[in-house]
């Protein structure tokens, strides 16, 4: 993780990524219709809406795993329409996920330590020596992972199964596994969904710690406004697939459109 | 409270990634090796090594490969019976045109030959998953069989059919045909198994393990954190292949002396060494070999009791051997998924706490 | 020409014997998510339970008794009634212990449950070469000889007539009935069926005996063409290819692919080695008696070509991956 100064974004700052005109649809359902933003360096920038919106279906969108059928997202300059996930992670965007997505018969060491995976190069041969170069690899993985589970607070667990482990705990390995990507963007799907209010709490000050310790870039989505208002500095809000407001959590809460949209307004 | 790790302090990560981190699993596991390499062989003859430790050894190996590639990667094969006999043939052609050849490389290109023919048939999972893809190791399966019947090259135009050994040393060893000495055989396995253990251990505990268990766990979240699942999946058949490949030119050359495709590699072996990893324990190198002991012991023993204990004829027994199979085989998969190996986990657990409950 | 018609037309009817197998596959995929690798043997099961009622042999014991010989009509319903326990059986002691499992283990278990099928079967009615005398037409369909000259046995076109009753009964029962709608909404979604009040259990219970049944058809069709023997359960490996050409859900796919793999291999069998032999003639020598024996692999190699352009087979519905 790059220690880069924390930037908060004032209008100024770079842009990371900027989606331009994306519309996605699967078969006849159009999820996304026409939508743009930006991302810009070193911010937090939350996805809000009502079930439905296009939420999780712009994430998947931004780190590749749906294609849009139209527009361009534009990441650190270079302008695509498709690429393959772990192409994107490669530039380094990382992912959690609504329903967490973490590999359930491994431990959370493990489940940390694969999100070096791109990271570690060490051939299969001196793998199966476990010597030389593969155990000097490990081993230097092992420390920079051990700096997350510090961070994380979640040294007890280390040995155990994620699958074993209670939901809010599970969240939080997943968080684990994508910041042991040093990534520079980082997608949180509902990081707090289901979780009880120490738990959220505890999330909370986490993404905080990354946006400002490291500078790491983060797009979240969430759903209790109390939350996106404390931490966002922008926020963008969808409404079936279309942007209908976008600025900070002081202008959208006024926002006629979204208050309509979250009590229900008819649409025509 | 003979078995505990507190008051063990580890003082780096280095010393928390040794394979067994706790002194008396170090002793256990060298009294085994022990045991194997010296007591063993005093009592070895003829109908022990060729009834009990060979194929025990041998069968521990391919269901090794196996547990890689389906344990460790979740891709399910029926196939291992063909990638045997590709083992088998590919040893019996390189014994036969490279007289010179020490059986250590003769092993060495079965293997690779068997990786390069289990890439081929792996092929597939860039598009399919699941069940689906044991159709494809099923076509690997039955066409292996039949190109290795049908066509005469593979076992020189013998008149008969079958693939029979050659006299081989191995750094000077006599180790194939009856010839050779019951111990020095018995040695030669087990050191290669040995060697195959070690090495998979290091493999699923490392890089490649993490990666072929993320893809079995959830592949999509794998491919978003940069695995490349069919890079991956294809490393897994290649690897998985090499092992069996070496078990099946062991069968052939060390264990039985002839092989013939359907007969020596049906299907029933897929399905043999596929029941010794679940009851073994899938993903889990210990447990193939728990696994490999159980089958390859359960019909000595279900012989030496019902046929000579009871007095049954050997129909019955047989069918009463494939019942029971069949029986363990759910009785597995309902009440431990994850075999004998996660027993022996759990009394190791409560040999940690004993004599207190908590 | 006329040659290549009746290999079409064996290879076709080889076909529906597939298809016959498949559908047992079919029904319990559709309603329950499981692969039941166990069908094959599960016909071989039932034509051996069928003869053993019809030659009174004593189970376990390997005897016959005469005495207790069954008549035909009262042989067919009590071996029905023998899958229809089958079924409970199965339920109670496998598929419920297995709910939610993921797909690999509850095929593993079919696979476990295949070996349980083989044994008890062999150690119940004698594991030698059976026949089984429905009084089922044998020999060639005179009148198609006798015209056009073209060799068909009876006993395959009445496993045809047979097949398409089958799937028009089960067309109807699943769209029409009541429990065929039940049927349906446990296939789409085991947790919402169950919260609607519908039984799983009793679900599974019924769609093992129809696959019982069908197994039973399928045996038996089987059996009268070459005899109940341990062969029979090896067309449940055939029956997988089969399934991917036709789509896993598909009851008419299960008929389509069935034809597409029975006529496909009976033409490359006969056919494949002389065509490859003049293809590379001048070339190299082959000898065309190397392609023979090819029936054992080509469904499997034909499903896999199949496979990597539609995975979801001809009429499955299209795999959508979410996150």
């Amino acid at each position: 993780m790059n220690a880069a100064p924390n930037k908060k974004a004032n209008g100024k700052a770079e842009t990371l990524l900027s989606v331009e005109a994306v519309s996605l649809s699967f078969g006849g359902v159009k999820a996304i219709r026409d939508v743009s933003f930006d991302i810009k360096k070193g911010e937090i920038r939350a996805i809000i809406g009502p079930n439905g919106a296009g939420k999780t279906s712009m994430l998947n969108v931004i780190n590749g795993f749906y294609h849009p059928q139209e527009g361009t997202i534009t990441y650190k300059g270079k302008t695509r329409n498709q690429m393959r996930p772990h192409v994107a992670a490669s530039q380094g965007i990382a992912r959690t996920f609504q329903n967490v997505a973490l590999f359930k018969g491994m431990t959370t060491l493990d489940n940390i330590m694969s999100g070096r995976a791109l990271r570690m190069k060490c051939n299969i041969f001196w793998q199966m020596l476990y010597y030389g170069p593969a155990k000097k690899e490990e081993l230097e993985h092992r420390e920079f992972v051990e700096k997350i589970i510090d961070f994380l607070e979640i040294q007890h667990i280390r040995r155990i199964p994620v699958g074993k482990l209670p939901y809010g705990l599970q969240k939080r390995v997943e968080l684990g596994r994508a910041l042991a990507m040093e990534p520079d963007l980082l997608l949180l799907d509902e990081p707090m969904a289901g979780m009880n209010l120490e738990e959220k709490e505890d999330m909370c000050r986490f993404v905080v710690d990354v946006s400002e310790q490291y500078g790491t870039t983060i797009a979240l989505i969430e759903h209790d406004m109390g939350v996106v208002m404390d931490l966002a500095d922008r926020v963008v809000v969808l409404d079936y697939g279309r942007k209908i407001a976008d600025g900070t959590p002081k202008q959208v809460q006024n926002n006629q459109d979204v208050i309509d949209a979250y009590l229900g307004v008819s649409h025509d | 409270m003979l078995y505990r790790e507190s008051g063990l302090f580890k003082t780096s990560y280095a010393a928390d990634q040794v394979i067994f981190p706790i002194p008396q699993d170090r002793w256990g596991i060298l009294a085994i090796l022990a045991i194997a390499f010296v007591g063993v062989p005093l009592i070895m003859d003829d109908y022990w090594a060729n009834a009990v430790f060979i194929p025990f050894l041998i069968y521990s190996l391919a269901a090794l490969g196996l547990n890689i590639l389906t344990g460790y990667c979740g891709q399910l094969s029926l196939g291992t019976g063909g990638f045997l006999a590709v083992g088998g043939y590919s040893s019996y052609k390189l014994m036969t045109s490279f007289p010179e050849l020490d059986m250590l490389l003769v092993l060495g290109g079965a293997g690779a030959t068997t990786a390069l023919v289990g890439l081929l048939f792996g092929l597939p999972c860039l598009r399919i998953k699941g069940f689906y893809l044991v159709v494809a190791t099923l076509a690997a399966q039955f066409f292996i069989i039949w190109l290795f019947y049908k066509v005469p090259w593979f076992y020189n135009y013998n008149a008969t059919g079958q693939i029979s050994v050659v006299p081989r040393e191995a750094l000077g060893f006599l180790v194939t045909t009856q010839r050779a000495d019951p111990v020095v055989r018995y040695l030669f396995v087990l050191s290669i198994v040995v060697v195959f253990a070690l090495a998979a251990k290091n493999m699923v505990r490392g890089r490649f393990g993490r990666m072929w268990m993320a893809i079995r766990d959830m592949d999509i979240a794998a491919e978003l954190i940069g695995i490349r699942p069919y890079m991956m999946k294809l490393t897994a058949f290649a690897v998985s292949s090499f092992y069996i490949g070496v078990a099946g030119a062991l069968i052939f050359a060390v264990w039985l002396g002839a092989a013939e495709s359907g007969e020596t590699y049906g299907i029933d072996e897929s399905f043999l060494v596929l029941f010794m990893i679940i009851v073994g324990g899938l993903g889990s190198v210990l447990g193939s070999f728990l696994g490999a002991a159980f089958i390859v012991l359960m019909p000595i023993g279900l012989k030496n009791l019902l046929v000579d204990g009871f007095g049954m004829t050997a129909v019955l027994a047989k069918h009463i051997e494939i019942t029971a199979f069949g029986v363990l085989i759910i009785f597995f998969l309902i009440v431990e998924p994850h075999g004998l190996a996660r027993l022996w986990q759990i009394i190791k657990e409560k040999l940690r706490l004993w004599p207190y409950p908590h | 020409m006329l040659f290549v018609l009746e290999t079409v037309i064996s290879g076709a009817l080889a076909g529906i014997m597939y298809s016959l197998v498949a559908l047992g596959f079919v029904l319990i995929f559709k309603a329950s998510g499981v692969f039941n690798f166990s069908q094959g043997v599960m016909a071989l099961f039932a034509a051996l339970t069928l003869v053993g009622l019809l030659s009174g042999t004593i189970p376990f014991t390997n005897t016959d008794n005469p005495a207790l010989a069954l008549p035909v009509w009262a042989a067919i319903p009590l071996t029905i009634f023998v899958m229809f326990i089958v079924a409970v059986l199965i339920e109670k002691f496998i598929l419920r212990h297995l709910v939610n499992q993921e797909h690999i283990i509850l095929f593993m278990a079919m696979v476990g449950l295949t070996y349980v099928f083989e044994g008890v079967g062999d150690m119940m009615w004698g594991s030698d070469v059976k026949v089984l005398d429905l009084g089922l037409p044998q020999g060639a369909w005179d009148w198609l000889f006798d015209t056009h000259d073209l060799y068909v046995e009876k006993i395959e076109m009445v496993a045809a007539a047979t097949a398409a009753v089958l799937v028009t009964v089960l067309a109807v029962f699943f769209q029409k009935t009541r429990i065929g709608r039940a049927l349906r909404a446990v296939a789409d979604d085991h947790q919402a069926a169950l919260s609607v009040g519908i039984s799983l259990r009793n679900i599974w219970i019924i769609v093992w005996s129809a696959a019982g049944i069908v197994a039973l058809a399928a045996g038996v069709m089987w059996g009268a063409k070459s005899g109940v023997q341990f062969s029979l359960s090896l067309i449940a490996l055939k029956a997988l290819p089969v399934l991917i050409l036709g789509g896993f859900t598909s009851i008419p796919g299960a008929i389509v692919g069935g034809l597409i793999i029975g006529i496909g291999e009976k033409l490359v069998e006969v056919f494949s080695g002389e065509l490859i032999a003049a293809a590379f003639a001048g070339l190299i020598e082959i000898d065309p008696g190397v392609f023979s024996a090819t029936e054992n692999w080509f469904a499997y190699v034909l499903a896999l070509f199949f496979l990597m352009f539609r995975p979801q087979g001809l009429f499955g519905e299209k795999i959508i991956e979410r996150v």
